[in-house]
């Protein structure tokens, strides 16, 4: 399958500090790229170095066959990003702020013009074009700047953090933009603290902690890898002690979440007839009884976790 | 790089000034350091000295100039860093050097458009232009060098505040002023004011100016165009390599 985003050995480091560590991954075209790690982890420096806003100190990075290094303006010409912090020119409207981007990108004036409408109206700022950008709300000033990474029709879309601080109808708005996008053919890398997000959205997801990958793999491969991730959900008529469910045979860990009990085990339904025997026992009824493969979220915990030596 | 690949940076650099001019022209700090503050340096310095009107003349075009065209410069690499559009900027596919180019032409055509309000004046009120031809190529040689001393004079520190930028900017520029025949002629300063005025590109304008008007200069009008130049080149290329250097501090 064809790459769009190679890196090797990428490094960067801040004085002391390494924020990325010899890592290397490849994105595939065509796929949505999920990008996660907790605060500082490196998600950000990676993005830039791709983007071509930082240099690594060593290593070496490529998009669709140009290196970031050697050919950045070619590199450059097929990428477009969202950053992680709003910045469409405030002091432009929303119309100058596409036209500035197209101009940058060399998109001839008709072509631009054309794109511009249409993703305006298609992200609810028509109305609005002719405002400064000064005056518009955080959703619609991440809708704006959407509009002006895509007006390049991009081969590869960089998003750092999209629907940060998002209420929940824009974020789902731009959730179904970069999905469409992504049918149309563009290559999306997207870093996220959201897991629900990258769940619903990556094809593949690396997950980075101090500056390292710790895993890369689908998300359903990533659950399924966690067997010991795996849990039983369950709940009693009455409150029972968490210790002596944690005590059952197979059940490596026991927590109490709400008025249920989750117990973790790598055989989930060998512990169903013991809960069955210890309710019996102890005259209790089962309110509810679920099974469950680990979320995401529990997979990342994990891995970071066992990055970090806890 | 080759040929049409420069044009298309240079056509890039063209929609960054034009970014500019609609975002800077009437920012604070431009609109202070840029026009009020030369006007009334040049009402303290020219009021009650019973000076020739083209001797006035020669002086207010060089400070309208001067400051015109470094008022805008200074402010936008730090304006931009802070507000994070330096690194929008970054990421698209315009190299550096266009990017400085872009805001050099900003500032050349504020300051070359400034400059023409005195111009009139001076037109209205009698002086005689005895070579336009020159004054005009003068100008515009001006405009571009002190633009891009402008751009020059934003490349260090690596900041993003841009009231120290502006600070130390007029640190350079209001020396400059005083060293450069603005006020003075250089022919009437002591040796080593004319030593010392031959370091300022300014000195350069207003000998121009003063050839072009009163017909007399200290340099020829050849010297002035070659320094004039020599300086552009100088503050260009410098400002460059230095901002490529300490561009990454910034973003």
């Amino acid at each position: 399958m064809e790459t769009s985003i190679e890196v090797k050995d990428l490094t960067k480091n801040y004085g002391e500090i390494t924020a990325v560590d010899h890592i290397n991954f490849e994105v595939r075209k065509g796929e949505i790229f999920g990008f996660l790690g907790p605060n500082g982890a490196g998600k950000t420096t990676t993005i830039r170095i791709l983007t071509g806003v930082i240099k690594p100190n060593s290593g070496t990075a490529a998009i669709m066959g140009y290196s970031i290094l050697k050919e950045p303006l070619r590199a450059k010409q097929i990428i477009s990003v969202v950053p992680e912090m709003a910045n469409a020119y405030i002091d432009l409207t929303a119309w100058q702020n596409l036209m500035l981007i197209g101009e940058l990108y060399g998109v001839p004036k008709r072509k631009r013009q054309e794109r511009a409408g249409h993703l305006l109206k298609e992200f609810g700022l028509h109305e609005r074009r002719n405002h400064l950008a000064r005056g518009f709300s955080k959703g619609m000033k991440q809708k704006l700047i959407l509009c002006m990474a895509m007006l390049t029709e991009p081969q590869v879309l960089f998003l750092d953090e999209p629907t940060g601080g998002l209420d929940v109808e824009s974020a789902r708005l731009i959730r179904d933009t970069i999905r469409q996008y992504n049918k149309d053919g563009t290559t999306v890398f997207l870093s996220t603290h959201n897991m629900e997000e990258a769940n619903q959205l990556c094809d593949r997801i690396a997950i980075i902690n101090y500056g390292r990958i710790a895993a890369i793999d689908s998300p359903e491969n990533l659950r399924m890898e966690s067997s010991s991730l795996k849990s039983v959900e369950i709940s009693f008529n009455k409150p029972v002690p968490v210790n002596e469910l944690s005590k059952i045979s197979n059940v490596a860990e026991a927590k109490k979440i709400g008025d249920k009990i989750r117990l973790y085990t790598d055989e989930p339904h060998s512990i169903i007839n013991n809960l069955t025997d210890y309710a019996r026992s102890k005259g209790l009824t089962i309110v509810s009884l679920n099974t469950l493969a680990p979320t995401l979220e529990d997979v990342f915990i994990k891995l970071i976790k066992e990055h970090r030596g806890d | 790089m080759p040929e049409h690949q420069f044009l298309e940076q240079l056509k890039r650099a063209f929609a960054i000034a034009k970014k500019d001019l609609h975002i800077y022209y009437k920012r604070g700090p431009v609109v202070i350091f840029g026009l009020i503050m030369p006007f009334f340096l040049f009402l303290a310095f020219s009021i009650g000295r019973n000076m020739p009107i083209e001797q006035l003349f020669t002086g207010l075009v060089g400070m309208a100039i001067f400051f015109s065209s470094m008022s805008i410069g200074p402010a936008i690499v730090p304006f931009e860093a802070r507000s994070r559009n330096l690194e929008r900027l970054v990421s698209a596919p315009v190299a550096v050097w266009a990017i400085l180019i872009g805001d050099i032409i900003a500032s050349f055509l504020y300051g070359l458009l400034i400059s023409i309000v005195p111009l009139i004046i001076g037109l209205v009120l009698g002086v005689t232009i005895t070579n336009p031809l020159f004054l005009c190529l003068g100008m515009i040689l001006a405009a571009f060098c002190f633009a891009s001393f402008g751009v020059l004079l934003s490349a260090y520190p690596p900041t993003d505040i841009p009231s120290t930028v502006m600070m130390i900017s007029n640190l350079v520029k209001f020396p400059l002023v005083f060293i450069s025949g603005v006020f003075i002629p250089i022919w009437e300063t002591h040796d080593w004011g004319r030593i010392v005025a031959s370091f300022s590109p300014l000195t350069y304008f207003t000998d121009l100016v003063s050839y072009c008007t009163q017909g007399t200069s200290y340099y020829s009008v050849f010297v002035d165009f070659v320094a004039l130049i020599g300086f552009t080149l100088l503050f260009l290329i410098a400002a460059i390599k230095i901002h490529e250097k300490t561009l990454p501090e910034r973003l």
